[in-house]
């Protein structure tokens, strides 16, 4: 009995008769729904950029060797000294290697675990870099670079050279930008660096790596991992630390206990390292979708507030529709469609402005000291969002459409004919 | 036999803003073909009779018979598909869609029975319009023509489901003597030349004594 032809065509016609109320509810819409669009795909750009900043040169299990105090002190393995009271001064942390024991079979069985991207070896020392009769502190790694660069973004944050030029030079340096600039350095140069143990190393500068965090910059530089045993004159076996790439970041917390559990090392999960980047995160998403619920209710308002007005303008039109055998029920489906149409109008044209504006942001040029490979606003624009948009601007049309539609459900037609 | 339109025993209170009994006990039928108007003074419950049996009002006691068939007590949607069927109406104001041409006006009602296709709803449309001499005024607004005319559109969309009965509030009440007189006119050719049954409300004397049958109404009460 539904007949939607004829539904739509006078919904349509009192939409287009009037088309100024019809384009300011429309408009609230693509107000509300354009911004939803903006907004989210401004804020989860910048969510990912944060994101990517930590997280991705973060590794998700960090695995080395922590030099601590025994947790068992020798005054506890004397059984007389078992019910007296014990006071030991001055606890010195227990002689042990830095070096992870057995790292490259560790590694190796890492690789072959499910869940586990990679897993790269790392060994970290202190060094001296050399300028003329003057030291400066800082800290040299040895890296695999092509691997860090695959799996920790490692590209991103070198701003000259390559980590290709780093893999396949033999005493290459990853010079620290600040470093740099303190020692006039160009890529090209020589540095020459020495260890605490003593003796000098020249090595070739093959490129610049910047952070973005200053006081990082000023002292961390990268080689290769032959390059630092060599500098250290340790064997090929001398790792210091391994870092864990996952392919699910949620399976870091366990793992982390287990290799900590089998192996007898310090693993920190990426959780526990930086437990408060979530909450960041969440409260910008929460932002979000507070400034957007927000706008999308007023568009809402806007849309009920026209219907009621519409509704009560149509009164005459609702009886003669009703006398001439239109249902209640065709004419609450009448100025549903009417909201619908409106919703469904706005809420598309929002969604294109919302893509205009997004990708508008995503020219404008953004760049900062903390952020080397980043030249634009970061713009997130995945197509979720539009799709959530665009059942929001549905839904709560909806529901602005659904409380009059239902009161002009319930219009008596014979009040109003006799009313007259 | 052949009753287009039996009422038995209907009684209707008005509950406010006192209990009031406006209809007491009413028992008539509209044989088809008939052209019966309905008269009384103001109040004596003409019009709500006319609501109750155009099925529109459906708070009353007693039972309504349409071609025969008790309509008393069915649902919205299928009184809503019989007033689009079987019963055309004229209002005092004219009541028309005053967005739509005068052409889409009397389509309406076709269009949500859709028995036929659109061109023969326009056909159909457009026949009814020349029959009541307005054909012109088709492409026309509904707001944009004149009282007499948009009377005259209302009666052509009463006729576009071809009902078996037409009913008028004082379908002539808004119109000067001259628009009221085509008005009848225009009814009587209906009645005589193709049967159709009406039922009239109306004030106006010289228009009910012109009509096949008279229906006093008094009090709630018709008198014989």
């Amino acid at each position: 009995m539904n007949n939607w032809s004829v539904i739509l065509s006078i919904a349509k016609t009192h939409l287009i008769t009037k088309i100024k109320q019809t384009s300011t509810a429309a408009l609230g819409v693509t107000f509300g729904i354009g911004s939803y669009i903006t907004l989210v795909c401004f804020m989860t750009g910048l969510n990912g950029m944060l994101d990517d900043l930590i997280l991705n040169q973060t590794p998700h299990v960090h695995i080395y060797n922590e030099i601590e105090p025994s947790k068992k002190q020798p005054a506890s393995f004397i059984d007389d000294a078992k019910e007296s009271f014990t006071v030991v001064h001055s606890i010195k942390p227990k002689l042990s290697q830095k070096k992870i024991h057995n790292a490259l079979p560790i590694i190796k069985y890492l690789e072959n675990t499910e869940n586990i991207k990679g897993a790269l070896p790392q060994i970290k020392t202190q060094i001296f870099y050399m300028a003329g009769s003057i030291e400066l502190g800082g800290n040299l790694t040895g890296i695999n670079p092509v691997d860090e660069a695959k799996l920790f973004n490692m590209q991103d944050y070198i701003v000259k050279g390559s980590a290709e030029a780093l893999e396949n030079s033999d005493n290459g340096i990853l010079l620290g930008i600040g470093i740099a600039r303190k020692m006039s350095l160009k890529v090209g140069d020589r540095v020459q660096v020495s260890p605490i143990n003593g003796g000098i190393f020249p090595l070739k500068i093959v490129g610049f790596y910047q952070s973005g965090i200053a006081d990082l910059d000023a002292i961390q530089s990268f080689t290769n991992i032959k390059t630092v045993q060599r500098i250290l004159g340790k064997p090929k076996n001398y790792i210091t630390d391994i870092n864990v790439k996952l392919y699910n970041m949620e399976g870091a917390v366990a793992l982390a206990q287990k290799i900590e559990q089998q192996f007898n090392l310090t693993a920190i999960d990426i959780n526990t390292a930086n437990a408060q980047f979530e909450t960041g995160t969440t409260i910008r998403n929460l932002i979000t979708y507070a400034v957007s619920i927000t706008l999308l209710i007023v568009a809402g308002f806007g849309i009920y507030n026209i219907l009621n007005m519409l509704i009560y303008e149509k009164m005459n039109d609702i009886a003669i529709l009703r006398a001439t055998g239109f249902s209640g029920k065709d004419v609450q489906l009448i100025f549903m469609s009417q909201a619908m149409i409106i919703g469904f109008i706005g809420g598309v044209l929002g969604l294109l402005i919302g893509f205009g504006l997004a990708s508008l942001i995503d020219t404008i040029p953004f760049q900062t000291e903390a952020l080397p490979t980043v030249e634009t606003y970061p713009i997130n624009m995945n197509p979720v969002f539009f799709v959530i948009g665009f059942s929001f601007a549905m839904l709560s049309t909806f529901l602005a459409g659904y409380l009059p539609s239902k009161k002009a459900k319930k219009i008596d037609p014979v009040r109003i004919i006799r009313g007259q | 036999m052949d009753n287009v339109l039996e009422a038995r025993h209907i009684d209707k209170y008005f509950k406010k803003p006192v209990l009031f009994h406006v209809l007491k006990d009413l028992n008539f039928e509209i044989k088809k073909g008939e052209f019966a108007s309905i008269m009384g003074k103001s109040g004596c419950g003409k019009s709500t009779l006319l609501y109750i049996l155009s099925t529109m009002d459906t708070d009353y006691e007693g039972e309504l018979y349409l071609n025969n068939t008790l309509v008393t007590g069915k649902d919205n949607q299928y009184l809503s598909y019989l007033r689009n069927k079987h019963i055309g109406f004229v209002f005092q104001f004219h009541y028309l869609l005053s967005e739509f041409t005068v052409l889409e006006n009397v389509m309406l009602p076709a269009k949500k029975l859709a028995e036929k296709s659109l061109e023969e709803i326009e056909q159909d449309a457009i026949e009814k319009l020349k029959m009541l001499d307005i054909d012109h005024l088709a492409p026309k607004r509904a707001s944009r023509i004149s009282g007499g005319e948009k009377q005259r559109v209302a009666i052509a969309r009463a006729l576009i489901n071809d009902p078996s009965i037409i009913m008028g509030d004082e379908p002539t009440g808004n119109l000067d003597s001259y628009n009221a007189n085509n008005v009848f006119n225009i009814f009587k050719r209906l009645s005589d030349e193709q049967g159709l049954s009406l039922l009239i409300v109306t004030h106006d004397e010289e228009f009910a004594k012109k009509t096949d049958r008279i229906i006093q109404m008094s009090d709630g009460r018709i008198l014989q």
